[in-house]
């Protein structure tokens, strides 16, 4: 913003033809300088935690002697035991179970709030309900778990058989949390819709309802997308409020109600206790390599989303 | 605006990167002038760190404070992290000192064997693990051979043990825990697994609340988290009290280590020696729930085995 507002003032001083090493060039010349430093700093910084985690979650498989489809396709985790056991598919289905439970809970509702605030009321939804969702945001994940906790896990244990704990537990703890994630990415779409589209609906004689329903959402449904992938990214990475509620037994649950655990909770639960260089703590990073992965997978969808829009 | 807000994260990130890093380095810097020209005798001065067992934490910390008022040139920085994460840093020389529940013998196996050997242990005090349930169960005495029942799921309704007919829930902690391992070593004598249907916490404020609020729970805690909203249980029915413990009749407690990498010189030793002194050990050990190591009657080495004092 700064540079294309000094740059016409730069070019005048320019013609004035004042000093040899003209001011404006040194100003680009800083210009670029400062944004190259950050874009390679932020490059070397991502590039050595993808290094880090990946060097330490292949050890494993490259001289630990684990085979990758056992950690992909295991379905016993025993890292203490006399023969250990690195099967993590229990965890890939919480991480999967989990996040998706939650996006089914939050889509509609951030949807719908994104319609409200944008179609419907936009001052209410402007001054009052796009605020509080976005307090959301600031939460920290350590009091989500303890309200699941304290309030989710009981009513879930009086309600349904079980102790309370699981993917139906975490699923609407992180729904909560999620929220603002597709609320503000949905907002932002209904938003940029060009206001013509719905006044010629309008003047077709269509009622609201045909508008949202036959024009608005199908017109802006890539970016609602993109909103609810970017919520299930989120979820997927929360660690610390899922483990409060989930119950972390490594195991594929037979209810929604029944101690599950997902590959974050396992992560934070372990990472402590073990060595670094350890057997046990080297399956954790794997842990989070894969991790890492299904992020870039979610990512790599954000992006096939988004081009999506622009074709439309 | 929104370039330039990213701009600044990207800085405020870079920044504080750099931060930690010249931190890091500054405190070993420190460390290494501390042992090297610290004299022993006179006042001692320098920064140090310790981390690690957080069953620990709060003992080390309290200690600290006492210390660092005592001693104005010392800064001692302590961090939680878990055991293994201790014994890690400790080996690696990131720590001074590493706080463990285990022996580092435990933690650091097969090819790990040798850093194990360059640590020097401190036992600074004895915790305690008792078996706690839900308060309406309706048994408060547990065998060994009922506890191996329990834990290992052949056992799964509270009536076989002598209790009401209640489905048992098992709150456990997770396979690398330190109290977990003690539990398995002195109260089961083996390693348990992961059951179906299990619940696993780290924390023991979380364990306390699930087996408080969940009917048919059972888990264990350190004496220090003991309280009225759950039901401690008899083993072989003794009490898990500090007094059975230091005479011996209660089996189920560790030794709470600081780890060292060769002998401690300078600030350090000196604060390890203020653990060990009456201060600590008479006041701040047993307000805290742990229990002094010169109350025990008796001595446990690597292996398990107990010797009278």
């Amino acid at each position: 913003m700064n540079m294309t507002q000094t740059r016409p003032a730069a070019d005048a001083i320019a013609k004035d033809g004042r000093g040899k090493f003209p001011k404006h060039k040194l100003e680009e010349l800083r210009g670029r300088g400062y944004v190259m430093f950050c874009v390679l700093l932020l490059i070397v910084i991502i590039f050595s935690i993808v290094y880090f985690i990946a060097s330490r979650g292949l050890t494993p498989f490259a001289s630990q002697g684990v085979s990758v489809g056992e950690m992909l396709g295991g379905l016993k985790w025993a890292p203490e035991a006399d023969t250990p056991r690195f099967g993590a598919l229990p965890f890939l289905f919480g991480s999967f179970a989990t996040s998706l439970l939650a996006a089914v809970i939050a889509a509609p509702l951030g949807i719908c709030a994104a319609i409200f605030m944008t179609e419907m009321m936009p001052k209410v939804g402007k001054n009052i309900l796009q605020p509080a969702i976005e307090l959301l945001a600031g939460v920290p994940s350590v009091v989500y778990g303890f309200v699941g906790l304290s309030v989710i896990v009981p009513f879930l244990r009086d309600v349904f058989p079980g102790q309370g704990v699981g993917i139906l537990a975490g699923g609407i703890v992180l729904s909560v949390m999620i929220l603002p994630t597709i609320t503000t990415v949905a907002t932002d779409a209904l938003r940029s819709l060009p206001a013509g589209l719905k006044e010629g609906s309008y003047a077709l004689g269509a009622t609201r309802w045909q508008t949202i329903s036959r024009l608005v959402i199908p017109t802006t449904l890539p970016s609602l997308m993109t909103g609810v992938v970017l919520g299930i990214a989120r979820a997927f990475g929360e660690a610390l409020a899922v483990q409060m509620v989930i119950g972390n037994a490594p195991h594929i649950p037979h209810s929604l109600t029944q101690s599950a655990a997902t590959l974050t909770s396992i992560i934070t639960l372990s990472m402590g206790n073990t060595t670094s260089g350890s057997l046990h703590n080297n399956a954790l990073w794997s842990l989070a390599l894969i991790l890492l992965i299904m992020t870039f997978l979610f990512v790599f969808v954000v992006r096939l989303l988004e081009r999506r829009v622009k074709h439309a | 605006m929104k370039k330039s807000l990213l701009v600044l994260t990207t800085l405020a990130l870079g920044i504080s990167l750099a931060a930690c890093g010249k931190n890091d380095n500054s405190n070993n810097a420190s460390n290494n002038g501390a042992s090297s020209s610290a004299p022993a005798s006179a006042a001692v001065s320098g920064a140090f760190s310790a981390a690690g067992s957080t069953a620990l934490q709060p003992l080390v910390d309290q200690a600290s404070k006492k210390f660092m008022d005592l001693n104005k040139d010392v800064t001692i920085t302590v961090n939680g992290g878990g055991s293994g994460a201790g014994l890690s840093q400790v080996s690696e020389g990131t720590v001074q000192i590493g706080n463990s529940d285990v022996f580092a013998e435990e933690k650091l196996k097969d090819a790990d064997a040798e850093k194990a050997k360059a640590l020097v242990d401190h036992q600074v005090a004895v915790v305690s693990i008792a078996a706690v349930s839900n308060k309406d169960v309706g048994v408060d005495n547990l065998t060994k051979a009922q506890l191996v029942d329990i834990f290992t799921g052949k056992v799964s309704n509270w009536k076989d043990v002598g209790g009401k007919d209640q489905k048992i829930v098992l709150v456990n902690r997770p396979a690398s825990s330190g109290t977990r391992a003690t539990f398995e070593n002195f109260a089961l004598g083996a390693k348990s697994e992961d059951l179906p249907d299990s619940i696993t916490e780290d924390a023991s404020g979380t364990v306390r609340k699930l087996v408080s609020e969940t009917p048919g729970a059972i888990g264990y805690l350190a004496l220090s988290y003991l309280d009225d909203t759950i039901q401690a249980l008899k083993y072989e029915g003794v009490d898990p009290t500090a007094e059975n413990v230091a005479s011996g009749t209660y089996p189920v407690w560790a030794y709470e280590h600081m780890y060292t990498k060769g002998q401690p010189e300078g600030a350090v030793k000196a604060f390890l020696d203020y653990m060990l002194s009456d201060e600590i050990q008479g006041t701040d050990v047993k307000d805290l729930g742990y229990i002094p190591v010169s109350d025990m009657k008796v001595t446990r080495d690597v292996e398990g085995k107990v010797t009278n004092k």
